[in-house]
């Protein structure tokens, strides 16, 4: 029972984790309908920004968060003027192989820099925000995990629902060209969400830094798992990419608690998978009714 | 005999029939039968061993391009799943051969039927839903496929993966690069006959149709789904098949080589060769292996320069790196790839001295 509990501690905290990373992506699906394939390694992007901050320049910890956090939404923006711009107008599929493309180089550079090896960010993290429940030890890292995510997703929950350009941004998801005709800005609609989708990213990234070492690989694979998450949750809800991400989260640890781990890696695509077949808009996705 | 027909400057076309000539002048009959003279008598002939072994791999990726740009280019579906699908050909051609004796050819044919069975599992979800979603269906049949090489061990050997005998056909043993390259490229010439030829048929121009607007293309009576999944087939059977022929051309598997990024260097090949071109599917074909080979030579003389070796241990991510800039520049800068460079090259040696 107690590994039962200590699978569960564990399968929440991926579970809000895998949320917090999906946010990113429902975020530039939303506002531009482009499949990000580089999401993975924006997360790593921005796991290695907090490396480079932290251990190699030393800042404070804090200094450091927020230097990540502003460079990748730099980063963002960045990405976004010099390779999505271009293709505006330009067929969807184009722009999905683009991100392909992006996938693959940004993991090249960073394979460049940083290698292959693990790294391991300083201990930063206050021993006392363990808590203890009963038997079970709720360790700093994933305590650090519910916080965080909570934390952003509450903080995004409310920017799209009261501020302007969170509002901007839903009218853009929801109708492109009458957003565009009552004045709202689309590119900078676009800009904006690709900047806040490598700033979350960003934050996931460091999450899942602490956890297992930073590591292009294992991090950018990681990544990819948000596409499980969305499909299940809805590609267009920000609350079923929670949902989505807490069931996978589970489902993952769970097996691999009790299956066996090499099964773990897979389970969310199988899933993702069946969830194709069986309810292909998710659990809270828009349905449009188009059989084409 | 007939008069030769030459370039009028203009369209003349007065029936349907000449648009779809694959051959607008008897010119171009004589330059592919010069094209392939040189390629079947010429270059193995002039090549090295090293180098047919490259040439061999160049036309064992391009069939599996061909196929992948029916899918991509022609039907608009994305799939990043024909890494595996590839594995999916070397495993079953690999299985086949080792524990129930198929001959060579037979098992080149079967692993191709294999694949594209595997291939319409994961095309499935594509009935329900836009392109997007087989996208993503393909992302997981790539995981799913991949964890199933390594773990089904009592089939695929697991991580050791499974040694052939080598291939032989009609009693000749195929042993050789120069006889292996025969096999190759005259697989590869029939495959792309066939697929030229399928483009033509109503199953093609179907393909076209739903990748241009796949709401028109229902609305003019195309099944929509049965036409994708068929063209998920086909794609699928061209990447076993060509999965199947790399197999016996090393007489080895391993898990290994399957993996997401051998899916995306199918993409570059056909993003950089020209999407809807089967030309370019062999062009980036060439590019892609070619590249591949001097970034591998580029490392192996670093290595050999004791002073530079810690380049050479950098040159090695530097692949990905430029393999994904060689597709986003190629995105954006010239989206038709390398077959409208060759167009253009051509056109201004056709139109010369007026050319633009």
């Amino acid at each position: 029972m107690e590994f039962f509990f200590q699978l569960l501690i564990q399968g929440l905290s991926v579970g809000f984790l895998y949320a917090l990373a999906a946010l990113g992506f429902v975020m530039i699906f939303k506002s531009s309908s482009v499949l990000n394939f580089a999401h993975g390694d924006l997360l790593a992007m921005g796991a290695f920004f907090f490396l480079v901050f932290s251990l190699w320049w030393k800042l404070p910890i804090p200094i450091a968060f927020l230097m990540t956090l502003v460079g990748s939404f730099a980063m963002g923006f960045i990405i976004e003027r010099l390779f999505l711009r271009p293709l505006i107008g330009e067929s969807l599929i184009l722009v999905i192989m683009l991100t392909v493309g992006l996938a693959s180089m940004f993991k090249g550079l960073m394979l460049f820099i940083f290698g292959g090896n693990l790294f391991a960010y300083p201990e930063f993290l206050p021993q006392n925000l363990s808590i203890q429940l009963g038997n079970i030890l709720i360790p700093p890292v994933y305590m650090a995990t519910f916080i965080i995510s909570i934390l952003f997703l509450l903080l995004f929950g409310l920017f799209f629902k009261y501020s302007s350009q969170g509002i901007y941004m839903r009218s853009v998801a929801d109708n492109q060209s009458a957003a565009l005709s009552l004045g709202v800005h689309v590119r900078r609609v676009f800009a904006l969400s690709w900047a806040i989708a490598a700033l979350v990213c960003a934050m996931s990234g460091i999450i899942l830094g602490i956890i297992s070492g930073v590591n292009v690989h294992s991090i950018s694979i990681i990544g990819l798992k948000v596409f499980p998450v969305v499909i299940l949750g809805g590609l267009e809800s920000i609350g079923g990419a929670i949902i989505g991400g807490i069931i996978i989260g589970l489902l993952e640890t769970f097996t691999g608690g009790y299956i066996s781990t090499s099964l773990r890696e897979v389970v969310p695509y199988i899933v993702l998978v069946l969830i194709l077949l069986v309810k292909p808009y998710g659990l809270f996705g828009l349905v449009e009714i188009e059989r084409v | 005999m007939r008069k030769p027909k030459l370039h009028p400057c203009g369209n003349y076309n007065e029936k349907y029939e000449e648009e779809l000539t694959i051959f607008e002048t008897d010119f171009g009959r004589v330059w592919v039968l010069i094209g392939l003279l040189v390629l079947f008598v010429g270059i193995p002939l002039i090549s090295s061993n090293y180098a047919l072994y490259v040439i061999n791999h160049i036309g064992i990726f391009a069939i599996a391009a061909v196929g992948l740009n029916l899918l991509i280019g022609f039907t608009g579906q994305i799939s990043l799943g024909h890494g595996a699908f590839f594995g999916v050909g070397g495993y079953a051609a690999a299985i086949l051969t080792t524990r129930l004796g198929f001959p060579f050819y037979l098992s080149l044919l079967s692993a191709g039927v294999i694949t594209a069975m595997v291939g319409m599992i994961f095309g499935l979800p594509s009935a329900r839903l836009k392109h997007l979603y087989l996208t993503i269906a393909t992302l997981a049949g790539q995981f799913i496929l991949q964890f199933l090489f390594v773990n089904w061990e009592s089939l695929t050997g697991g991580s050791m993966g499974i040694i052939l005998p080598r291939a032989s056909l009609f009693g000749l043993s195929l042993k050789s690069d120069q006889a292996y390259f025969y096999v190759v490229f005259v697989c590869l010439v029939t495959m792309l006959w066939i697929a030229k030829n399928l483009l033509r048929t109503r199953y093609g121009r179907a393909f076209v149709a739903i990748r241009d607007n796949d709401r028109a293309a229902e609305g003019m009576g195309i099944p929509i789904f049965q036409y994708k999944l068929l063209a998920f087939a086909i794609s699928s059977f061209y990447a076993g098949f060509a999965g199947a022929l790399w197999t016996h051309y090393l007489a080895s598997i391993t898990p290994d080589p399957f993996t997401l990024f051998l899916s995306v260097e199918f993409i570059a090949m056909i993003i950089i060769g020209g999407l809807g071109s089967l030309t370019g599917s062999v062009f980036g074909a060439i590019f892609i292996t070619s590249l591949n080979e001097i970034l591998s030579h580029a490392s192996e003389f670093f290595i050999n320069l004791q002073a530079l070796a810690g380049i050479a241990l950098t040159i090695a991510p530097l692949r990905e790196f430029i393999f994904g800039l060689a597709i986003v520049l190629f995105i954006i800068f010239e989206p038709r790839g390398l077959a409208e460079v060759w167009r253009i090259v051509r056109s201004s040696f056709r139109l010369w001295p007026f050319s633009y």
